[in-house]
């Protein structure tokens, strides 16, 4: 299985690579990626440097062109494929239909992945994509059991990509409109998720604090409570007269106990969540992530989960808590 | 303009979906979307009482569709939907790819749902490549991306599908493989006990100041307010909107049906009877200014 590293900028990128990613993805300084974060991603000069230090250490880069152009935008979109293929991108990944048949035109040899963003969950969503826009391999939303994921690797007609740890959406990625629905601004459309510029905290005289995105209370805590980014769906409401978490509390994906399942099943490569994270993130997840695999392939009827890489693991989830997600059917 | 009755997002108990539809028959409204579009386990009506359904409101003189669901993930639900396409008989709303990739295959004219995700005049020529012959772009796609839109695709020598915006009703926000009912109410999904059933408009979610905010309907994630596009009717004209859909709400459905017919053969824009979207003026979906 390959390991997919996140890189927002080139010491992650480069961080990614010494650990031992076997393929790094990255996005431009624009709205074409979903990571589209203020002093994030990469401009053309430094994915240029990215993609020779990754190149010269056998590592691959794939370029995230993963939001939702509408028609006045489109040929942003277009121009960012090309580029995609004058720099020597190993893959683009890809979610809009417009953008993907625009690759396969114009570059048909640059490989396409379908991103998660694309929402497919299905063998056949999978072989629509496959048929009409000739992906090469597709991310998998985090919606399925461990069951379904290896169901799935049966019936897909490309090799599966899925995530391995980071932060959790728990919807179908490509399929949510809590975030824009309270700000305008959206994942599909502007590559933001709950965008900073709304985000404001308020200190209370007790100590407590309270935390709005656009004037919406997202959640309050107690002063010594730990307080994470305020994304809707993370926060606390009442519900039936509770107040609680009431769509997901704040913790990270960590499938490492799935490992040799997820390799048995024949899924292609996994993917580590992060590309808003530092380097020091990806150098740490990467190298824990890099351990564990060569583990397994050495000896995988031995291998077991080691506590060390799941305490640095850990160490880097939202909450420090980490959760096996929608892969446990206990989680639905 | 025509006026459509979308997809019943909530579950309801089978006489109450029934009788909805008994008077639903009499409506004024021209096109009737049945079927399950959000979760699985609830069959109160089984395949054949939805098939039956669509007789006799096509005998009434409606246009049906049979709805697809949104998040399709297990291979029952694929079966389901393979007989879905199969039985359809006429037209299909295909609300993933899934239903696409079906549609396409046996040569089914299928419309394009909501949670699609079209944004653009080349997604959707594609599309139609695959049979897409009426478009319901998602909530967020407003007014002036769908003017930009229409422009392209004429402008590229193409013709725009039958165009029908939700004009009234809840906004299906997200979806997700956890539900969210049975959460609340701290049951397995695997044994929810199908209790959505006892929140005929969702559940309501509030804020921790109390103000109402979401509505929670199974795996599903809907707004609060029950939007009203009646006012914008004027814009809607100009872009070419053909249909307007209306998504059943627990309550008062019949009265907000009579609104948008009468309304449709107004010149002049009806008053507000639901919140503004403002979405479609391309903001955030929610009031968000009078937030205290």
């Amino acid at each position: 299985m390959q390991l997919v590293c996140p890189a927002g900028n080139l010491p992650a990128l480069q961080a990614a690579v010494d650990a031992g990613a076997d393929a790094v993805y990255a996005g431009l300084r624009d709205q074409t990626n979903a990571r589209a974060f203020p002093g994030l991603n990469f401009g053309d000069e430094e994915l240029r440097q990215g993609i020779a230090y990754a190149h010269a250490r056998g590592a691959r880069v794939y370029l995230a062109l993963n939001t939702y152009p509408d028609s006045a935008r489109l040929a942003q979109w277009q121009a960012a494929v090309d580029k995609a293929a004058g720099l020597g991108c190993d893959a683009v990944i890809v979610a809009e239909m417009a953008v993907l048949d625009y690759a396969a035109r114009a570059h048909p040899a640059l490989p396409r992945h379908l991103s998660v963003q694309g929402s497919a969950t299905t063998a056949p969503a999978l072989r629509y994509m496959h048929e009409r826009f000739g992906i090469a391999r597709a991310v998998l939303p985090r919606v399925l059991s461990i069951q379904q994921v290896e169901r799935l690797c049966e019936s897909a007609p490309v090799p599966l990509e899925v995530f391995a740890f980071g932060s959790l959406c728990i919807m179908v990625e490509g399929r949510c409109q809590l975030s824009s629905y309270v700000t305008g601004a959206s994942p599909n459309r502007h590559g933001v998720c709950s965008p900073a510029g709304f985000v404001r905290w308020e200190e209370h005289a007790d100590g407590r604090r309270s935390v709005r995105l656009n004037r919406v209370l997202i959640d309050r805590f107690e002063p010594a409570e730990p307080a994470g980014y305020p994304t809707v769906c993370k926060g606390r409401y009442a519900v039936g007269g509770e107040t609680f978490h009431a769509l997901e509390e704040p913790a990270s994906l960590n499938t490492l106990e799935l490992l040799p399942r997820l390799a048995r099943a024949g899924v292609a490569a996994l993917k580590i969540e992060g590309r808003q994270r530092g380097a020091a993130y990806v150098a740490s997840v990467t190298r824990t992530w890099r351990e564990a695999l060569d583990r397994y392939r050495a000896a995988p009827a031995q291998w077991r989960p080691r506590p060390g890489w799941q305490s640095a693991l850990a160490r880097h989830a939202e909450g420090r808590q980490t959760t096996l997600g929608p892969y446990h059917r206990r989680w639905h | 303009m025509k006026l459509s009755l979308g997809p019943l997002q909530y579950f309801w108990p089978r006489e109450r979906t029934l009788a909805f539809y008994r008077e639903a028959a009499r409506w004024p409204v021209d096109i009737v979307y049945l079927g399950e579009t959000v979760c699985s386990k609830r069959r109160e009506l089984a395949a054949r009482d939805w098939t039956a359904l669509a007789a006799e409101l096509a005998e009434s003189g409606k246009q049906v569709v049979l709805s697809s669901l949104a998040l399709v993930e297990a291979e029952s639900e694929l079966g389901a939907l393979g007989r879905l396409v199969e039985a359809g008989g006429g037209w299909i709303e295909a609300n993933d790819l899934s239903a696409v990739q079906l549609c396409r295959l046996r040569g089914v004219s299928f419309v394009g749902g909501p949670s699609l995700n079209v944004y653009n005049h080349r997604a959707l020529a594609l599309l139609m490549e695959d049979g897409l012959r009426r478009w319901v772009p998602g909530v967020e796609q407003g007014e002036a991306l769908l003017r930009e839109l229409r422009a392209a695709m004429l402008a590229g020598g193409g013709a725009m599908p039958e165009l029908e915006v939700i004009a009234f009703g809840r906004l299906p926000l997200a979806y997700s493989a956890r539900c969210f009912t049975a959460r609340a109410l701290d049951v397995a999904k695997d044994q929810c006990g199908f209790r959505c059933i006892d929140h005929p408009d969702g559940l309501p979610l509030a804020t921790r100041e109390g103000r109402p905010f979401l509505r929670i309907n199974g795996v599903q994630v809907q707004g609060e307010e029950v939007t009203d596009l009646g006012p914008e009717l004027p814009a809607l004209r100009a872009l070419g909107v053909d249909v307007l859909r209306l998504y059943p709400q627990a309550e008062g459905m019949a009265e907000a049906v009579a609104h948008f017919h009468l309304a449709r053969r107004s010149p002049q824009p009806p008053p507000r009877i639901g919140a503004r979207n403002g979405y479609w003026h391309g903001g955030p979906g929610m009031r968000v200014d009078a937030a205290s």
